[in-house]
């Protein structure tokens, strides 16, 4: 199959919405018009860049696609969004052309549209409850809601027509937020607005979380989320990079020593998981957290320039099956490596990576082992990784989480020659705000206890994030800033 | 942005800097380093031991040698320049308390870090005996502060060039011997470490030792920093630097230094190239 270009997905966009009377368009009409697919840059390609592998819709390709909404009394997709968006409204802005104002609708509701336009899992939230997927029998043909949003922030982003939202006169409150991820960017932007003095303490040297020291710029270009904190510097809210809260400053010193009047905790889940088997320390191991950070926060795909260095790989397994899986074995793939699995030990069917990002890895030809988990990594005597053992699995009755157990066949043992391994497990909550402050309950995950409001155990104290849910998404982090943010905003204007 | 306050030649590659860093200066305890960067783009994070903090002033000094690019960089960087980034304290800090009599081994740059910590256990009551050990005489640093500390002072070379001509395992079997110390602290290259453990080890002297890594974050969240610490994994930013030597996997730590050893000796190679064709040119 050849790779369609964005001429090619245009003209035929183009083609489709020329042959409608698209001021009179039937329910059967609309779920006639053929999905619209994402350009992409070639896979052959873009194995050798960095660059953002999903281009974006055209004008004509974002009408077409919006003209599929059948523009549901009770919305479905709306239940199915975590922060709510009037999904149907701005889809309809969109068909019209109208894309400020659709632009306009999302934003009372999401903060950071051209970031969950790229990375939330729509297929398993807003378009897995949508009617035209459901009437297709297929969740892929249900309108592309991520890809109409990406759209209309993209060209607000592009044409500078962002406009600086209204900040109330100054309270003199302050409030101060630990971390920058997509939770504490909108609790800032939220506690901003209302006036307060807003300080964001960021352990990094750059801002952004996750979308910056993690997620691949082939998947989210840092433009983006530096444009994101931008707004909120033009806003007026401060950010103190390389400011660790438990070691440069306690907690709650920030309170009784600086006086801040709330605090938003939105740390992360930022401590990777070890599969604790044999060999996991040896040179070529890492864990994702690691390998991702090296790439993207020091740009180490970038020798040129970057001081950082890169373990030299030929053959890569990647552990996992989750996002974070797929970025380390697209991103080893783009340094240089000749063959890269996947190991996984369910099927396809229960990975929890977004399945545009499974796709895409097919695409470059990343080889997934399914149904196979490691059993110890193979060593020579320098120390260095030489091969991983498998074990084979099968699926057996579900667990509480309703997914199929796997169980390891007895006596399946493979060896799988690899230089490299990349852990990508998962990530436990890091434990230094917890030790450093006194009476703040977590639970024995270490993710922070908090009530619907988002306030923890002390009182001014908030959290929300990957901090509370264990590792999740953008969006949920988002949603749960919102939450705290509007949390603080009340406490804040009963002082 | 932090700003170098002085800045001084200690050996022909090693430094001493006091930069201004209030929260720092603070915070800090004996025991604790910070991570440096110097281009916040494209610059490379390293960890450097916190050798002495001034909270008045609200300034920390840190002593390196130049032996990376990020080192050498560090290193031209002139008196009331900032520094892009500087992280810290991190890591915890040294357990201080009265243990009695207490060893302290400082090998190379390792006397840095050892300072504080000498100097704090002296404060707690201990009688404190410092052997210190260099490459040469050019190498050993920081006599004079360490002589105000030390109820001994013990100094060797290689080669003989300065004190005794002898490895700080030396003078250290011989004090387990005769003096019975009830504590030793070793800090200097890994292997230094390793031979001191093995040396207290048959007495039963508890060592402590404090682990210099490849890191990142220096927060916990990459796990680049892990050595195994009696069989369990053990994160040196977080759970560290200071390890029960006689438990550390000394020879798994030193392989893991050795990761990017070739990309770096590359590294080291074109920035020495650069400096002798600036010379040329200069
Ligand atoms: C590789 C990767 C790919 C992912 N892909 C997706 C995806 O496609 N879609 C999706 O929805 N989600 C994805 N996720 C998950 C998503 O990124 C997270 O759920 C989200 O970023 C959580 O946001 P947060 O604000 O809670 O924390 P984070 O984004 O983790 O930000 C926390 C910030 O706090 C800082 N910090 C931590 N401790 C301190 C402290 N003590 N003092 C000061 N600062 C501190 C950290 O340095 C960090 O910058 C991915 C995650 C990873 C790692
Ligand atoms: S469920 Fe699908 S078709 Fe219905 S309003 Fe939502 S996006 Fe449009
Ligand atoms: S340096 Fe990253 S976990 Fe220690």
């Amino acid at each position: 199959m050849s790779h369609p270009s964005k001429e090619q997905l245009q003209k035929e966009a183009a083609e489709v919405l020329s042959a409608l009377d698209i001021t009179a368009l039937k329910p059967k009409q609309r779920i006639a018009i053929p999905v619209q697919e994402m350009p992409t840059q070639d896979p052959g390609v873009r194995i050798t860049n960095m660059e953002e592998v999903a281009i974006g819709y055209s004008k004509d390709q974002v009408i077409a696609e919006s003209l599929r909404c059948l523009q549901c009394k009770n919305a479905p997709c709306i239940k199915g969004c975590p922060v709510s968006i009037d999904i149907p409204g701005f889809i309809l802005k969109a068909a019209e052309g109208d894309f400020q104002g659709s632009i306009d609708i999302i934003k009372e509701s999401s903060l950071l549209p051209a970031i969950c336009g790229r990375v939330c899992p729509q297929e398993a939230q807003c378009q897995l409850y949508c009617t035209v997927g459901k009437s297709l029998k297929d969740v892929e043909k249900s309108v592309s809601i991520g890809r109409i949003e990406r759209y209309v922030a993209d060209l607000e982003r592009e044409s500078g027509t962002i406009k600086m939202p209204e900040i109330a006169p100054s309270t003199g409150k302050k409030v101060a937020i630990v971390g920058s991820g997509p939770a504490g960017i909108t609790v800032a932007a939220d506690v901003r607005k209302a006036g307060h003095d807003v300080t964001i303490f960021e352990a990094f040297h750059k801002p952004g979380g996750v979308m910056v020291y993690g997620i691949p710029e082939f998947r989210l270009p840092k433009s983006i989320v530096a444009k994101e904190i931008d707004n909120l510097k033009q806003m007026g809210v401060k950010v103190e990079t390389n400011f660790l809260i438990g070691r440069t400053r306690k907690l709650m010193d920030l309170m009784v020593k600086d006086g801040f009047d709330a605090i938003f905790v939105g740390s992360g889940a930022g401590l990777p998981k070890f599969m604790k088997i044999e060999g996991e320390n040896l040179i070529g191991v890492f864990s994702a957290n690691e390998y991702l950070t090296r790439s993207n926060l020091m740009k180490a795909y970038d020798p040129k320039n970057a001081s950082t260095p890169i373990y030299n790989s030929k053959t890569v397994a990647v552990l996992g099956g989750g996002n974070v899986a797929m970025d380390a074995a697209r991103t080893a793939q783009r340094l240089g490596a000749e063959k890269v699995y996947v190991v996984y030990r369910r099927t396809e069917k229960e990975m929890p990576a977004r399945v545009e990002e499974v796709g895409h890895a097919k695409e470059e030809g990343i080889d997934f082992l399914l149904l196979h988990n490691p059993k110890r990594i193979i060593g020579d005597d320098k120390g260095r990784v030489t091969g991983l053992e498998l074990l084979r699995y099968e699926l057996g009755e579900p667990d509480d989480s309703g997914r199929r157990r796997p169980i390891a066949i007895e006596g399946s043992e493979s060896i799988l020659d690899v230089d490299t391994v990349i852990v990508s497990i998962g990530n436990d909550s890091n434990p230094l705000i917890k030790q450093t402050t006194e009476s703040l309950v977590t639970n024995k995950w270490g993710n922070i206890i908090v009530d619907e409001d988002c306030k923890t155990s002390i009182p001014g104290v908030f959290a929300g994030g990957d901090i509370v849910l264990g590792a999740a998404t953008v969006i949920l982090a988002m949603g749960q800033g919102r939450t705290a943010a509007e949390s603080i905003n009340k406490m804040l204007a009963e002082k | 942005m932090n700003k170098v306050l002085h800045k001084e030649q200690l050996g022909e590659e090693v430094f001493r800097m006091r930069i201004e860093a209030p929260l720092i200066a603070e915070e800090r305890s004996p025991g604790q380093f910070v991570i440096v960067q110097i281009d916040t783009d494209f610059g490379e994070r390293i960890p450097l031991t916190i050798a002495d903090a001034d909270p008045e002033e609200g300034s920390i000094t840190i002593i390196f040698q130049t032996v990376g690019s990020t080192t050498h960089r560090l290193a031209a960087i002139e008196v009331g320049e900032c520094i892009e980034n500087l992280l810290g304290p991190l890591g915890q800090p040294t357990y201080i308390e009265n243990f009695g009599k207490v060893i302290c081994v400082g090998g190379g740059i390792g006397v840095a870090p050892m300072h504080p910590i000498a100097q704090g256990l002296k404060k707690a009551g201990n009688e404190v005996k410092i052997i210190m050990g260099a490459r040469n005489k050019d190498l050993m640093i920081m006599e004079e502060d360490m002589a105000k500390i030390a109820d001994e002072l013990i100094l060797c070379t290689d080669d003989g060039s300065y004190g005794r001509k002898a490895l700080v395992t030396e003078p250290l079997k011989e004090l387990c011997e005769t003096w019975k110390p009830d504590m030793v602290v070793a800090i200097g290259p890994p292997i230094m470490m390793k031979f001191c453990a093995e040396t207290t080890r048959p007495y039963g002297v508890y060592t402590v030792v404090s682990l210099n890594t490849i890191m990142i974050d220096g927060t916990g969240m990459c796990g680049g920093c892990r050595v195994s610490v009696g069989g369990e994994t053990k994160f040196v930013c977080v759970d560290g630097p200071e390890f029960d030597g006689h438990l550390v996997d000394f020879d798994n730590m030193m392989l893991r230094l050795g990761t990017y050893k070739t990309r770096e000796a590359e590294d080291h190679h074109e920035c020495h190239l650069e400096m002798a064709i600036q010379e040329l040119e200069d």
